[in-house]
């Protein structure tokens, strides 16, 4: 497959490719000779932290397997966005049947590859957070516990944002959605529910799975490649904010996810055979209301009146990750 | 090879002499038997190459039978009832890609009230999910079917639903030729994907298609089913030429000839239905039998060839669409228009209730003497049924 043309060469701390260290140890985006797996002129958002996730992730799939892969694809922005008919943004192999069966579509490949001794060939699944955490847990679930040789990776923007912003399992509390609007007496997504589907990958037992955050794109990459490395049912779940569903400026998305690590909101860490074996420290912490402050969907907790209580009780939910990932970096 | 057999054990060596690269299984009664015997026989070495998958819903059966598919393995399933439900919108996914997975369903009544005894109500809610549907007759048939589904599957990048009746076929001890895997080399080719996932030559497959193209996406999906009929009556020339034996086809006429009434069924109730023909025939009763064996695509010319000379037909189905009547019966009005030909329909069977020739008898007697209404329930309580109505009635 022919490389894409490099357009950029991004620079700072967080560098995609830092031209001071060594060929080998700079990031996958930052060689002339990558190939892109989704080519620009994708129908996605302005500011789209999915797009971004998946090119990074698909791009270092590709080069951890010499362009050797298939991706499933749920149903969800990332296909609608990608694939309309005549278009394709894909320049690998690429499936897509509905909405809660990718996982067990990926399965699917995985398995005739395994029949047909293909097994250079390596299978990726991917979907949001309502297809993963929500109508296609089942399956997920399934794929997980037969440990078929896929990788699922879940791009996680909290919310049902391809239908019009509606609340999923992963919706955090107090957030504003379509449906968990910011009236009445407890405004936005109500405390006590919801799911953090890492740790139940985790507590599947497989072989890898680990978080990541499109504000560490570097960090992202390397937690691709280890994937690749394993053989069996691997969970990467990436964090990528959504301009359109969380009423943030599209110019912010890297600058809120980089402060949802930052306060221990969304805690980076890697687990093998379903122990935790590394996690990402804070740099600089933060605490949530920086976070909090720059979306749309949180507004209601800073006016007409603050909501000190709820900012508070936010603030233990970051706290918490803080301790149980170690997020400080205390011995 | 001859073998006193159980039809499920018959139905899961065939499809192992089809030579699947890729079998996705869900328990569910009265199916089970066929996947348990293809586990053992994967388990056991007897089918090299060949993924065996136990999935934890039929949605996901169905879903693991898309993704291995459109890779290019040959892939089998199969379910039943509820199963089937619960597997439907990847059934629809699965024909709207042009995936030739061939399914078993070992047919029963849909709930509630849950019921696990034979009728068609699950295949027959998948009338318009886009995939073939061929009924057997006896397992002989069932066993052969399987054999040509994969040969029309594939020829026809379309799905094949093999519908056998629940418990009366797959539980059923009896004599039957299993074709050797030899032999179904030789009758059923190698098989090449229209389109097939592959990193050295990526396509997308799955689309989002907007108004401006999904008519012409569906109408050549239609345009395919009908194209198919010809492929379904080839597989069974093909078939008779290399194994001997009739079965398969669109539908298979039952001493018509001159016959002024007839029966049309589909199914293992056929054989129930030729018996008696034989004996009304004998006391010179003027009537025969169709049976339809392709259901979807819907034989309308060569069922209204059949059925041109005689007076008057009767529907007997194992389903029926609540508040109107029977299903089979639409498509056959359809074959009967102009044709001047009285057409009543009796539904039998449901949930299991054993349709037994006596009271088929009678009815066919009553229909041919003094006639029937356009739509009966055989063997209807019909008293018990009248006072709960009635009970209701004065309750709401």
């Amino acid at each position: 497959m022919t490389p894409t043309p490099l357009k950029f060469y991004q620079i700072g701390s967080f560098a995609v490719g830092n031209r001071l260290v060594t060929a080998d140890e700079r990031s996958n985006q930052s060689d002339p000779e990558r190939t892109n797996a989704l080519t620009s002129g994708h129908r996605a958002c302005q500011g789209c932290g999915e797009a971004l996730g998946a090119r990074y992730a698909l791009d270092m799939a590709m080069r951890a397997t010499n362009d050797q892969i298939i991706a499933v694809n749920a149903t969800g922005c990332l296909e609608v966005f990608s694939t309309p008919y005549p278009e394709s943004s894909w320049r690998i192999a690429w499936l897509h049947s509905l909405f809660g069966n990718a996982p067990a579509v990926a399965s699917g490949v995985a398995a005739a590859l395994r029949a047909k001794g293909k097994t250079d060939i390596r299978v990726v699944g991917q979907g949001g957070d309502g297809a993963s955490v929500d109508i296609g847990f089942g399956a997920l679930s399934g794929m997980f516990e037969r440990n078929d040789d896929v990788l699922y990776i879940c791009y996680d923007n909290e919310a049902y944002m391809n239908t019009g912003v509606q609340r999923s399992g992963a919706t955090p509390p107090a957030a504003r959605t379509a449906t968990t609007q910011a009236v009445g007496e407890t405004p936005g997504n109500v405390f006590g529910q919801g799911k953090f589907l890492p740790r139940i990958a985790m507590a599947h037992e497989i072989p890898y799975v680990a978080t990541a955050s499109i504000s560490d794109l570097r960090d992202l990459e390397a937690k691709v490649l280890r994937a690749m490395e394993f053989r069996g049912a691997r969970y990467l779940h990436i964090f990528v904010p959504c301009p359109l569903g969380w009423g943030s400026a599209s110019c912010d998305t890297i600058k809120i996810a980089r402060l949802a690590t930052q306060s221990g909101l969304f805690p980076l860490f890697e687990a093998v055979n379903g122990e935790l074996i590394t996690s990402t420290p804070i740099r600089k912490k933060v605490q949530v209301e920086e976070y909090l402050k720059l979306q749309g969907r949180y507004a209601h907790l800073f006016s007409p009146t603050r909501r000190d209580d709820v900012i508070a009780n936010l603030q233990r939910i970051a706290d918490r990750n803080i301790d149980r990932y170690n997020l400080m970096g205390a011995e | 090879m001859l073998k006193q057999v159980e039809g499920s054990r018959a139905v899961a060596e065939v499809v192992a002499a089809c030579r699947p690269e890729v079998i996705c299984a869900y328990p569910i009664s009265p199916q089970t038997h066929i996947v348990e015997g293809l586990s053992q026989l994967v388990k056991n070495g007897d089918l090299l190459g060949c993924e065996f998958i136990n999935v934890e819903s039929e949605f996901s059966a169905m879903s693991v039978a898309i993704g291995a598919s459109a890779t290019g393995a040959r892939t089998y399933t199969a379910t039943a009832s509820q199963g089937l439900l619960y597997m439907v919108e990847a059934v629809y996914n699965a024909s709207g890609l042009g995936l030739p997975i061939v399914m078993t369903i070992a047919n029963r009544a849909i709930g509630g009230p849950i019921n696990i005894w034979n009728d068609h109500s699950d295949s027959m809610s998948q009338r318009d999910s886009g995939w073939i549907q061929l009924y057997a007759e006896s397992n002989q048939e069932a066993v052969d079917l399987h054999v040509q589904a994969f040969r029309i599957a594939e020829e026809m990048s379309l799905p094949v639903m093999v519908c056998m009746d629940g418990f009366i076929l797959t539980h059923a001890f009896e004599e039957i030729d299993i074709p050797t895997q030899d032999e179904v080399g030789a009758y059923l080719p190698t098989f090449r994907p229209r389109q097939v996932l592959d990193p050295g030559d990526p396509v997308s497959i799955g689309a989002m298609v907007g108004p401006e193209a999904f008519m012409e996406v569906k109408y050549m999906a239609h345009a395919r089913m009908i194209e198919s009929a010809d492929h379904i009556a080839r597989a069974a020339i093909d078939f008779k030429e290399a194994f001997g034996r009739d079965s398969g086809g669109l539908v298979r006429s039952y001493k018509i000839e001159r016959a002024q009434t007839v029966v049309i069924a589909l199914g293992s109730i056929l054989g129930t239905l030729k018996d008696l023909i034989d004996q009304m025939q004998d006391e010179g009763i003027s009537i025969g039998v169709v049976g339809i064996t392709s259901f979807r695509p819907f034989p309308v010319n060569e069922l209204r060839d059949a059925l041109k000379n005689c007076k008057r037909v009767i529907v007997l189905e194992k389903a029926f669409q609540t508040g109107i009547g029977g299903i089979v019966t639409e498509d056959v009005d359809r074959s009967l228009r102009g044709l001047g030909v009285e057409r009543s329909t009796l539904i039998a069977g449901l949930g299991g209730r054993p349709i037994s020739t006596q009271s088929l008898r009678s009815y066919l007697v009553k229909a041919i003497d003094s006639g029937v209404e356009e739509l009966t329930f055989l063997d209807l309580e019909i008293d018990t049924v009248e006072s709960e109505l009635a009970r209701e009635r004065n309750s709401r």
